[in-house]
């Protein structure tokens, strides 16, 4: 037909060309390597700080629990936040790593500071556990696979109250008694819970850039089209969530240790189910520093709220209304909305950044389109 | 032992008939509006509680109670899916009404806990105690009333379902929420309205598990909406008459096993859903799913 | 001599619907060839079957003399036959480069012949990186490489469903509405973009309902009506051939010039 080489229309293409190009921007977490890096080491320098500043019980047992949640939150999103199955039974790894802490010592009369050699076994059993629990649940559709961990999760709590054998039933287990004063065993509690952390957040940042992690954030955006381009969606899923749960199950047993006990409802609690998706929610889910900062948010508000108000209940309803906040005005997370308010802020906003949160948008307005 | 057995299938299908109205109440909401409602479970319990506060401080039959429940039950669902689920966008849709049905349930439970205090309260009437003898055994009038009640609702859901221009809308949008959108059926007043029969069905559930169950305490949903789940999965997610006929046929098996080893009789339920799922993950009666995840 | 691609008397049936019926079709290598026809007529039954998205009821698919018919469509695709989708499949929330290697991963220089090859090495090797960089020029969205898929315009898509089904080097390429809805100068990128991978050797069967797209590029075209070919032959011929206006009834005529 018609030349398509006319001045006019090379023009304006060239010119689109150009204004499409643009600076590229790079999702996640805002600043470039350099500033990233510094960050890091000064997060990391507080985080060290602070086991030292402070020998205040309540603050440190605080620091402890938020120090666990982040290594919990960060396995977590490991899992659910990269491929997109939201388990809502990862209390299953959780306990069974602090039951399997539990009953090796009973049994085994493990003592002293051997308790801590048990961590891996802990994490090994909940890995274990993950693999039939994998197979099952993740052959089947998102919706059906989180009712499905939510059964598990049932199962295995019914399991910590009947088999008395083993896990003495409603009574539990006790924790080995550590020759510690109490400073120091607030304190080396919350370096091996930041230690943990630390490593569960190396993990995750591996996955992440990782062949693996990119396959993995494939099936969270289209399974079967990732799975026609040669994705193998099972072993690809099902190894995420062993990874996930193992890492999991070492947070169950050191906290175990560091409680010194567990029963079925404390060690397979749906408010830890609960907790840990809501931080990974108001993070950011699929990021790598959202859980991070979601924990560092909820755990010492959580804290400061139990201790405070002697309710019980009411901190329960206080925690079903923040997260109801979270879902409905922080849909993608903290960390997504906080990087793209800044970078639009800092003017280098095009179409391409201000729209990272609202991904959902295009693809919506797209498929409307051709509809 | 045929008298027991034949106990047990009564009792089965008895509690099988309960459980069934609020199943179907929890597929049509997955159906229609593509959540799992969570808050199902607690919200049995909130029934069960508002019958008991009728009873106990009005002395209001629970039958008759349930004239005023049933209507509440509607009214605070419409609201709770209104406020708190529709309005929830993005493409973690299904994962966030997922947690925002949750987080309802705990503050209802915490709100429970309030009002009421954690301590097992039961419902009763001064018909409770009597009973019909069938078989060698006795049946009570009221876990009879409750079924011959629970039958009559799923039968109208039925009617409503089938038979009514509202009940064409809802299986239209459970088929194709979009065709459905073209053909001119409004389908949030489908969904908030699904929703609302969704739950106003756990008021009638919760006066007779209340009234034909153990004790029942503010903690007491969490164990009703993990059996509630697995049969709606067991039946597949979505499908009306899979989620009654699962709920007679597991409560049947359950009170069976009973018989024999009570403490396990409840796993039965859970070891049914992996085996189903092992050799057919969309449930039962499930289809493959029509829309993307 | 054979064709690269050809299918032998397929059928398929939708519950009382027969989409397919006795479709037999021939691509030669080196080709580009156009499936044309109306609504309906089964033209992406026709490309999921050859895919292995849908098992046909009956006949036989070949490709290079090889039966293909039942394979899974990551199979065909390891096979050498790229697919694209009338509605774009692409990864929204991964960067336009990772949709990239995406796609390579399987074929990429990193992992071939390996069956797991290192899971935690970092995604896309540098020789991958620089073929799919390549790509994106190609296509012309390379200053985009880093944002995210979900950003991009419709056509902009388009042309990155392109890219990454060439990724992996297929023989053969099948396009599924290429030019549909997209906007007449960019219809020209792709179609110069086709011609240019065609005269490197690439085999192309294209659906498409541009009728200036098709003939203007195809260098054979077959026509599909109610799941059966009509007629099949170079462009001129077919836009003569009354059983083709006839399938086509009612549709308007075009009203420019033919097509050189």
């Amino acid at each position: 037909m018609s030349d398509s080489t006319s001045p006019r229309r090379s023009a304006a293409a060239a010119g689109r060309r150009a204004e499409l190009a643009g600076p590229a921007a790079v999702p996640g977490v805002l600043g470039g390597p350099g500033t990233r890096a510094g960050l890091l080491a000064l997060a990391l320098a507080a985080f060290v700080a602070f086991g030292v500043a402070f020998t205040n019980q309540l603050v440190l047992t605080i620091g402890f629990l938020t120090a666990l949640y982040i290594c919990c939150a960060v396995a977590w999103n490991l899992f659910s936040g990269y491929s997109g199955y939201i388990s809502l039974g990862h209390a299953v790894f959780f306990g069974s790593g602090a039951y399997a802490a539990g009953i090796v010592c009973e049994h085994l009369q493990v003592t002293g500071n051997a308790i801590f050699a048990l961590l891996p076994l802990a994490g090994a059993v909940a890995a274990v556990i993950a693999v039939p629990f994998g197979l099952v649940a993740l052959r089947v559709r998102r919706h059906t696979f989180v009712v499905i961990t939510i059964a598990i999760f049932f199962i295995f709590q019914l399991m910590a109250f009947d088999l008395n054998t083993l896990t003495n039933g409603t009574i539990g287990l006790d924790a080995p008694f550590l020759v510690w004063g109490p400073v120091a065993f607030d304190q080396r509690f919350y370096y091996i819970a930041l230690a943990l952390a630390v490593v569960t957040v190396g993990i995750s940042w591996l996955v992440k850039g990782s062949r693996f992690g990119l396959q993995l954030r494939a099936i969270r955006d289209d399974e079967d089209r990732a799975a026609s381009l040669g994705v193998r969606a099972m072993p690809v899923k099902l190894t995420a969530f062993v990874i996930s749960g193992g890492l999991t199950g070492i947070a169950g047993a050191v906290w175990f240790y560091f409680i010194g006990q567990v029963f079925p409802q404390s060690g397979f609690d749906p408010i830890f189910d609960l907790t840990v998706a809501l931080i990974a929610f108001l993070g950011g889910l699929g990021t790598i520093s959202g859980p991070v900062i979601g924990a560092v948010i909820i755990m010492p508000a959580e804290q400061y709220l139990t201790s405070s108000i002697n309710d019980s209940y009411l901190s329960q309803i206080l925690l079903g209304v923040l997260f109801l906040a979270v879902v409905l005005f922080l849909p993608n997370g903290l960390v997504p909305a906080v990087a793209s308010r800044v970078r639009s802020w800092l003017g280098t906003g095009t179409a391409a950044a201000a729209a990272v949160p609202g991904v959902a948008q295009p693809v919506a307005a797209a498929k409307g389109a051709q509809e | 032992m045929a008298t027991e057995l034949l106990h047990a299938v009564v009792n089965g299908v008895l509690g099988g008939g309960v459980y069934a109205l609020m199943a179907v109440g929890l597929t049509l909401i997955f159906g229609v509006l593509d959540i799992i409602n969570i808050a199902q479970g607690v919200m049995v319990v909130l029934g069960a509680y508002l019958s008991y506060a009728l009873s106990v401080h009005l002395h209001i039959d629970l039958f008759l109670g349930l004239l005023i429940t049933v209507p509440a039950m509607f009214i605070i669902g419409v609201a709770i899916q209104w406020a708190f689920i529709r309005p929830l966008r993005g493409s973690e849709r299904t994962a966030m009404s997922l947690l925002a049905s949750y987080a309802v349930a705990i503050i209802i439970e915490g709100l429970l806990y309030l009002f009421f205090g954690a301590s097992d309260v039961t419902l009763t009437a001064p018909y409770s105690n009597s009973t019909v003898s069938m078989f060698g055994f006795y049946v009570p009038d009221i876990e009879i009333g409750g079924f011959v009640l629970a039958a009559a609702m799923v039968g109208v859901l039925y009617l409503l379902l089938y038979r009514t221009r509202f009940g064409k809308s809802v299986r239209a949008t459970m088929q194709d929420r979009t065709a459905a959108l073209l053909v001119g059926i409004d389908v949030n007043r489908v969904g908030a309205l699904t929703y609302g029969i969704g739950v106003s069905v756990t008021a009638i559930g919760g006066m007779i598990f209340g009234a034909t169950g153990p004790p029942f305490n503010p903690n007491s949903g969490y164990d009703l909406i993990s059996r509630l789940l697995a049969l709606i999965i067991l039946a597949g997610l979505g499908s009306v008459g899979g989620a009654l006929v699962a709920s007679v046929f597991m409560l049947t098996v359950e009170a069976i096993v009973d018989i024999w080893q009570p403490t396990w009789a409840v796993a039965v339920f859970y070891a049914a859903i992996v085996i189903v799922l092992l050799v057919r993950p969309v449930g039962l009666f499930g289809r493959q799913a029509a829309r993307a995840q | 001599m054979t064709a690269l691609l050809r299918t032998e008397g397929i059928s398929k049936a939708f519950g009382g619907v027969q989409a397919l019926s006795e479709c037999s079709i021939e691509v030669e290598a080196g080709t580009i060839t156009g499936l044309i026809g109306p609504n309906g007529s089964g033209k992406t039954t026709l490309f999921n079957v050859i895919t292995g998205y849908e098992r046909p009821d009956e006949g036989e698919v070949y490709f290079a003399d090889r039966k293909i018919t039942r394979l899974a469509p990551q199979r065909v695709f390891a096979d050498g036959i790229g697919r694209t989708f009338q509605l774009t499949r692409i990864f929204p929330r991964l960067t336009v480069m990772e949709n990239m290697l995406i796609a390579a991963q399987h074929t990429g220089t990193a992992s071939r012949g390996r069956r797991f090859g290192n899971p935690l090495a970092r995604a896309g090797g540098p020789a991958d990186r620089h073929r799919a960089m390549e790509l994106l020029r190609f296509t012309g969205i390379d200053g985009h490489a880093h944002a995210l898929a979900g950003t991009l315009s419709y056509g902009q898509r388009k042309l990155l469903e392109l890219a990454y089904v060439l990724v992996a080097d297929p023989t053969i390429v099948l396009l599924d509405e290429p030019a549909g809805g997209i906007n007449p100068s960019l219809i020209h990128v792709i179609s110069d973009r086709i011609a240019e991978l065609n005269a490197a050797g690439k085999t192309f069967l294209i659906v498409e309902h541009n009728m200036e797209f098709v003939m203007g590029l195809c260098h054979h075209v077959a026509v599909l009506d109610y799941g059966t070919v009509v007629a099949a032959g170079p462009p001129q011929i077919i836009r003569d051939d009354p059983r083709v206006l006839d399938a086509y009834l009612g549709i308007a005529e075009e009203d420019d010039e033919p097509v050189g």
